[in-house]
């Protein structure tokens, strides 16, 4: 069975810097006005200008949360986006391309890397090609149903020039992306005005660059009306009821981090963590009263030391980084655990170690979120699995930060930071707030405040530094009730253990429903466990392999630490097939189940390669297993 | 009732070894506070990792012993969350110039109102005696085996070229002038940093209070010492930049000063310039209500625990349907 036929797969690609991302966030607008659901994946390079990147749009009349492995409109800037993604376009689909490229020899893309010319190479002499030319290569791709659109970019965009009186052709040539969104809805078809709305979104605030690239828009389009005609893709806007918005990962988390009332960000840049304290920074002044302060630090160390330092006060403080930045992190978040001090991490796992891939996908980090920092200490790791969940999640980090007064560290990753979807409007009013045992200047009037006192649960009530009345002491040495230094073995033995007893606390405390997440049938013969952004991929899976009659569950891990060890071993001691799926080498999540449970996967579904997984292959992957016919390990490379 | 210096002191038992340079600072910051009649609870002390570092528990205000390098960061964080909060940063030469050197450099260029103060003694007293940022080329210290190989930081210097709008330096032993110093710190509108030269009479057996005193070049005809350390009050000096325009060649008459050593060493106040803008300031230009409503003071929930905070307009701008 195929991933549903009637959603349409658009994809933009070319050179980082040429617009690609202006023209799918335009392109998923659009279809949002339209009534359709879009999901975007963006992948681009580490580089500012002149590598590829590529942005795929899925739209369908349904709400969806995953990629799927084709593409039926390839919308290429550039020569190396048709020779990079060719073998993607669906037969029956299109590409669309600058009559400019088609000569341009394929062996010779300098920005193409050998690894990759290589492989392209045995490809072709495996199906028995040789083409020099991209238009070689394009006219063997008719044979196979996919019909090519040769637009003549540079003389459509002179013709724009002379029209507004621009000559200069660098100005010009930004509109390349424009125009080719303009014959991308010319064969679909689609509603002008949908499209103009959405240029005008996006350009919105330079009314000379609208009219100029709604001009480009709109005679692009005719063109491929009149040049092409229809092209068995209809795309048709329907209609709705329902309010929605259309927004990205980091976008989410930073929305659920305000009404979760968040007032201090110390960051330093890093991708892709860093759009979201941009976000927060451009919308720092809040609409009734109050403020998020942005810092931005000189490293990592910095910025979780000051949002550790901010939350002494009492304020909500957090960071947000990725691999690389959390690894420096790591001596201060030690600190905030032996203090007891409530600072949120939103950790935007990317390839890794060291740099990694920076601008790629991964989700190796789990073990290391779990485990960073020498000694022992309680804390809260917590993983959305989609972007809806990034929002409330990133509220609901501050509620387990500030009543368990420890480090939590909000998972999240680059498939969700980059995807961008609609969905449906986000409920600010589903944002609880709770502060925990924080008290104020009334609460210890006349008494003798400890800010480590021995308590059943292990929380001491927490006082803000600067509350008049009282003064105590922080310190990274093991400390007695006062918070002074004490070597003491009887104090330190009985303050790491108050310390680890929150841990038990919060494991006893928080619901269920909030750290785990059941799909499907309980009973079923084979559940799946995961974590974080695969979600979407093995929802879609799930339902495929229902049409084509197998029953599956899906335990979607979302507090891994503290683990709900007696709820997972309930669940999967009834299955005979237990299959973990995650985007790492080492199956994280699976070894963290067994080290609690003792529970073995049998299977395992891996991917590293630094893309997302995509619905189809983890369906093709699933089905090898319902089959019995699935090594027990299977490592997925999809994705370009 | 006024406060007296008993209100500033814990029982904490002080474990610095007998003769410390860091008693002379521990004293004249209570008394730096007595004379301003700060209350406890308003003063929050930051220090790093190392001797100097113990302080805070030694002060009876809010005392936070941070990591190694790492106080500036942590004070810089309550400092924006709450302005209202006195802060006062501790770091160690090793501590603030060297793991810490990174913060130490971009704490000068943000303004902070805050005061930094820097136990300046050469070497790195807790891990017993190894030279430390400051200790110059070629001294050798008695616990190390050879010479220093590296160049010491000037950190007067550095501070000058990092935007620190208020640099001082103090003596550990000169109690009054320290206090003074300190005051003046704290009352400086912007990013304050006192170097006091400490003396570790454990591991620095050169730079010791006798070699400040000058008890080894006693003048012939008195047959009394000649201190190496001077007071720049005293010769005329004056460091404070009054108009926008004296901030260079004040600027570069403290960089001079600041390379003085050896012989005659300076103390007192190198540059002082209240016309820059403060970190409090610049962001209160981006969000108006800042001071009278900082993050620290926001209330962020209703009595039922629902979110106060508005995203409405947010959502509004992401709205597709």
């Amino acid at each position: 069975m195929d991933t549903k036929k009637s959603d349409f797969i658009w994809m933009a690609g070319g050179p980082q810097g040429s617009g690609v991302d202006s023209s799918a966030n335009i392109f998923a607008r659009a279809c949002c006005y339209g009534g359709l659901h879009v999901y975007g994946k963006r992948e681009y390079s580490s580089n500012i200008k002149g590598l590829h990147s590529y942005f795929q749009i899925r739209v369908s009349t349904e709400k969806v949360e995953a990629m799927v492995d084709r593409v039926d409109l390839l919308c290429t800037f550039d020569a190396e986006s048709v020779v990079r993604h060719i073998w993607e376009v669906t037969p029956g689909g299109g590409i669309i391309c600058d009559t400019g490229v088609l000569e341009t020899k394929i062996f010779s893309i300098p920005t193409l890397p050998p690894s990759f010319l290589e492989e392209f190479r045995k490809n072709l002499d495996e199906k028995g090609l040789h083409p020099e030319t991209v238009n070689d290569l394009l006219s063997e791709l008719k044979k196979n149903d996919v019909r090519i659109y040769a637009v003549p970019y540079l003389e459509m965009l002179k013709e724009i020039g002379k029209e507004v009186g621009e000559e200069q052709l660098s100005k010009l040539t930004r509109m390349i992306n424009v125009l080719t969104l303009g014959v991308s809805f010319g064969l679909v078809n689609y509603d002008k005005k949908n499209v103009e709305k959405a240029i005008n979104n996006i350009f919105g605030k330079k009314p000379s660059i609208v009219s100029m690239n709604l001009l480009a828009f709109n005679k692009a389009y005719d063109h491929a009306r009149e040049k092409f005609g229809d092209t068995g893709f209809k795309l048709n806007t329907i209609k709705t009821d329902e309010e929605r918005i259309f927004l990205q990962g980091t976008q989410a988390v930073a929305l659920g981090k305000l009404a979760g009332g968040c007032r201090i960000q110390a960051y330093y840049p890093i991708t892709p963590a860093a759009d979201e304290s941009e976000y927060l920074e451009e919308k720092q002044v809040l609409e009734n009263g109050g403020a998020i302060i942005v810092m931005q630090t000189e490293d990592e160390i910095a910025a979780i030391t000051m949002a550790t330092g901010a939350a002494l006060t009492g304020v909500r403080s957090a960071t947000s980084t990725s691999g690389p930045g959390f690894s420096l992190m790591v001596e201060g978040l030690g600190w905030a655990g032996i203090n007891e001090v409530p600072v949120v991490i939103n950790y935007y796992q990317r390839g890794a170690p060291a740099t990694g891939l920076p601008t790629r996908h991964g989700q190796d980090d789990l073990r290391f979120a779990i485990h960073a920092s020498h000694g022992e200490f309680p804390r809260i790791v917590l993983c959305s699995g989609d972007i809806e969940e990034c929002f409330y999640d990133a509220a609901q980090a501050f509620n387990y930060a500030e009543r368990y007064q420890t480090p939590v560290i909000h998972l999240i990753d680059k498939a969700l930071a980059n995807s961008n979807m609609s969905c449906k409007m986000l409920d600010p009013r589903l944002v609880i707030i709770e502060r925990g045992e924080l008290l104020n200047e009334a609460d210890i009037s006349g008494k003798n405040y400890r800010r480590f006192d021995f308590t059943d649960t292990g929380i001491s009530p927490r006082l803000p530094i600067g509350t008049p009345g009282a003064v105590f002491w922080n310190t990274g040495d093991e400390h007695s009730e006062t918070g002074h230094i004490t070597e003491e073995p009887m104090m330190r033995t009985r303050m790491l253990e108050k310390r680890m007893k929150k841990l038990d606390t919060a494991d006893r405390e928080i619901p269920l429903g909030e750290k785990i997440k059941f799909f499907g049938d309980e009973d079923a013969p084979a559940i799946i466990v995961s974590w974080g952004s695969p979600k979407g991929a093995i929802l879609e899976a799930m339902e495929m392999l229902k049409n084509d009659g197998y029953r599956t569950g899906f335990l979607q891990v979302r507090m891994p630490h503290p683990l709900p060890k007696e709820y997972i071993t309930k669940v999967l001691g009834k299955t005979s097939k237990k299959i973990d799926i995650e985007g790492n080498y080492s199956g994280q999540l699976a070894g963290i189940i067994r080290e609690k449970t003792g529970i073995l996967m049998d299977y395992f579904v891996l991917k590293w390669n630094g893309r997302p997984m995509s619905s189809d292959e983890v369906y093709n992957a699933l089905l090898r297993i319902l089959q019995n016919k699935a090594q027990v390990r299977q490592v997925l490379n999809g994705g370009s | 009732m006024a406060l007296k210096i008993a209100d500033y002191k814990t029982q904490v038992f002080n474990d610095w070894c007998p003769g410390c340079g860091n008693f002379g600072i521990l004293t004249s910051l209570q008394m730096a506070l007595v004379d301003m009649q700060l209350a406890p609870s308003r003063v929050a002390i930051f220090s790093g990792i190392g001797c100097h570092a113990k302080i805070p528990h030694f002060m009876n205000t809010y005392g936070i012993h941070t990591l190694h390098g790492r106080a500036l960061p942590f004070a810089i964080g309550a400092k924006l969350a709450d302005p209202g909060l006195e802060v006062i940063v501790h770091g160690g030469d090793g501590d603030g110039l060297g793991i810490g050197a990174g913060h130490f450099v971009n704490t000068g260029r943000r303004n902070m109102d805050m005061t930094y103060i820097i136990h300046d003694n050469g070497v790195y007293g807790l891990t017993k005696g190894q030279p430390s940022p400051t200790l110059k080329l070629g001294v050798k210290t008695k616990a190390n085996p050879k010479p220093n190989i590296n160049e010491g930081i000037n950190p007067i210097a550095l501070a000058l070229a990092t935007g620190y709008t208020f640099i001082a330096r103090s003596y550990c032993y000169d109690v009054a002038h320290l206090k003074e110093t300190i005051k003046k710190a704290i009352n400086h509108k912007g990013m304050a940093l006192v170097i006091v030269q400490q003396c570790c009479p454990t591991y620095n057996d050169i730079n010791t209070k006798d070699w400040y005193g000058g008890e080894d070049r006693k003048d012939p005809a008195t047959g009394k010492p000649v201190p190496r350390l001077y007071k720049l009050e005293d010769t005329g000096y004056d460091g404070v930049v009054r108009k926008p325009e004296e901030a260079l060649v004040k600027t570069a008459a403290a960089f001079a000063k600041a390379y003085e050593w050896g012989d005659r060493i300076p103390t007192g106040v190198f540059y002082q310039n209240e016309l820059v803008s403060t970190y409090q300031e610049r962001i209160s230009q981006r969000i108006a209500d800042y001071l009278k409503m900082p993050p620290a003071k926001q209330v962020i929930a209703d009595r039922e625990g629902k979110s106060a905070t508005s995203i409405t307009r947010l959502l509004e701008e992401l709205k597709v349907t």
